[in-house]
């Protein structure tokens, strides 16, 4: 029976995120200077191991060269990872989506394309449904306030408002917002929560925050600012934390999780 | 002990791949299929799916899988429908107009009521329970804590008219979602047991030992 004090509310989710160039798990400084940390296939595995809620892989490059290389990595981990996953990086069409899926992944992350033509977000949810389609956001302050979106991981403007962005993409037909915020990512400075704060209880679809977590507090301040769900990849990749300790954490501070 | 095998139905709708790889991973050996020839002599059916309610029955219907459905949910032999896949289970749903569905488990889908502080579509881990009385003793949560976490993807939810048919309950923006149904041996979970780690895993494997 359910108990009486159930919140009903769901669990804040801890998402493993994995930023992949080639073959090798990598992770940026502000997304600039690379360092390559290993297999991604192993790092996932062991993640899901530890109590990822969510796992999320990036091709760093993919939009630089407009090619996809997740393919394989998906494959190779899908039979082995049963929480859902998440790919991102280069995907530019309704077939990227398919054969994403077709390998495994449950959601895929559009960011350049959607900018470039937002209708593929319309065209991609009628066909997978919206709960399939993440719409990424990389948000940049701008000195006169607010934030605009970037795109190919914060290396170009768009002249996009990132909080308007974010509320049309949903509208269009995204399920779920990433929301990174290019100043903080790899800084290990604490996520922007005021861009949290912007866009989090704006939207109608869950948020998950992403860049910048040094340590457990930014994770639960996040998750306290509007965020539904966190990536995290320093913190791990580094091994400052695993899963079970950030979890673990979070329950300390009175935040729900999976157990 | 003989292998289990399982027979997932494609009806051209949602992403069967993840139960597939989850039913392999419990050691079943998986047939898909969308021939209603391969129904009958199924030895048990998995019926996933994730989507509109009108798209699952129509592509259900084109490929004439509605009567030999209904016709295995007769025999005793082990049905387990996911997600939109439990919910054409039930009599009728009233997403986006009124629709009929394969009517196994009596009662209707209808959409999460909207309440402040809370986002629909429902997407992320949530707690379950054995409605009050219940035991899971014997069905595929056997293996579970009352409480456990599984994960959600859903807008629409299904409302048995039988309390007898409540299998797991759970609680969002609110109000008691029907988390699993239960008719003999026709099971229906709204969440994705695929994707829900170890837990889910162990439904798996208790819905394959039944």
């Amino acid at each position: 029976m359910i108990p009486a004090d159930a919140t009903g509310r769901l669990a804040s989710r801890v998402i493993a995120r994995l930023d992949i160039k080639g073959p090798n798990l990598v992770k940026g400084i502000q997304l600039e200077g690379l360092r390559v940390m290993g297999d991604p296939a192993e790092h996932a595995v062991r993640y899901y191991h530890e109590g990822a809620d969510e796992l999320l892989y990036f091709d760093i490059v993919a939009s630089l060269y407009e090619r996809n290389n997740l393919v394989d990595v998906v494959a190779r981990t899908a039979s082995q990872i049963f929480v859902p996953l998440t790919v991102g990086g280069g995907i530019r069409k309704v077939e990227d989506i398919t054969q994403l899926l077709r390998a495994g992944a449950d959601k895929v992350a559009i960011n350049t394309a959607a900018i470039r033509r937002p209708e593929l977000l319309t065209e991609a949810s009628r066909i997978f449904g919206a709960q399939c389609i993440v719409v990424s956001i990389e948000a940049k302050r701008r000195p006169q306030g607010g934030w605009e979106a970037y795109t190919d991981n914060g290396r170009e403007k768009t002249g996009v408002d990132a909080v308007e962005w974010a509320q049309l993409a949903v509208d269009l037909g995204a399920g779920e917002v990433l929301l990174t915020s290019v100043d903080m990512e790899g800084s290990r400075r604490g996520f922007d929560l005021e861009l949290m704060d912007a866009i989090g209880p704006r939207v109608g679809v869950p948020v998950i925050a992403c860049g910048g977590a040094g340590n457990i507090d930014h994770v639960a301040s996040a998750l306290r600012s509007g965020a539904d769900a966190v990536a995290v990849a320093s913190l791990l990749h580094y091994k400052t934390e695993t899963v079970g300790s950030i979890k673990r954490g979070l329950r300390d501070r009175g935040l729900e999780v999976r157990e | 002990m003989t292998t289990p095998r399982v027979t997932v139905i494609d009806y051209g709708i949602g992403n069967l791949h993840s139960v597939v790889k989850a039913l392999r991973h419990e050691g079943a050996e998986v047939t898909v299929t969308s021939d209603p020839r391969d129904v009958p002599a199924a030895e048990r059916l998995v019926l996933p799916g994730v989507g509109a309610f009108a798209d699952g029955m129509k592509g259900l219907t084109e490929r004439g899988l509605v009567g030999p459905l209904r016709a295995f949910a007769e025999t005793g032999r082990p049905l387990l429908g996911i997600c939109l896949g439990m919910q054409l289970l039930l009599g009728e749903s009233e997403e986006y107009g009124r629709h009929e569905g394969l009517g196994i488990v009596p009662g209707r889908v209808v959409e999460i009521r909207r309440e402040a502080g809370f986002k629909v579509p429902q997407i992320g881990w949530n707690r379950i329970y054995p409605p009050n009385g219940k035991s899971w003793s014997g069905t595929p949560l056997g293996a579970l804590a009352e409480g456990a976490m599984v994960y959600f993807v859903h807008s629409f939810t299904a409302v048995p008219d039988r309390e007898e048919h409540r299998l797991a309950d759970s609680l969002y923006a609110g109000q008691r979602i029907s988390a699993a149904v239960r008719r003999g041996n026709v099971w229906g979970c709204q969440f994705h047991p695929e994707k829900s780690g170890t837990v889910g895993l162990a439904i798996l494997r208790q819905f394959l030992a039944a």
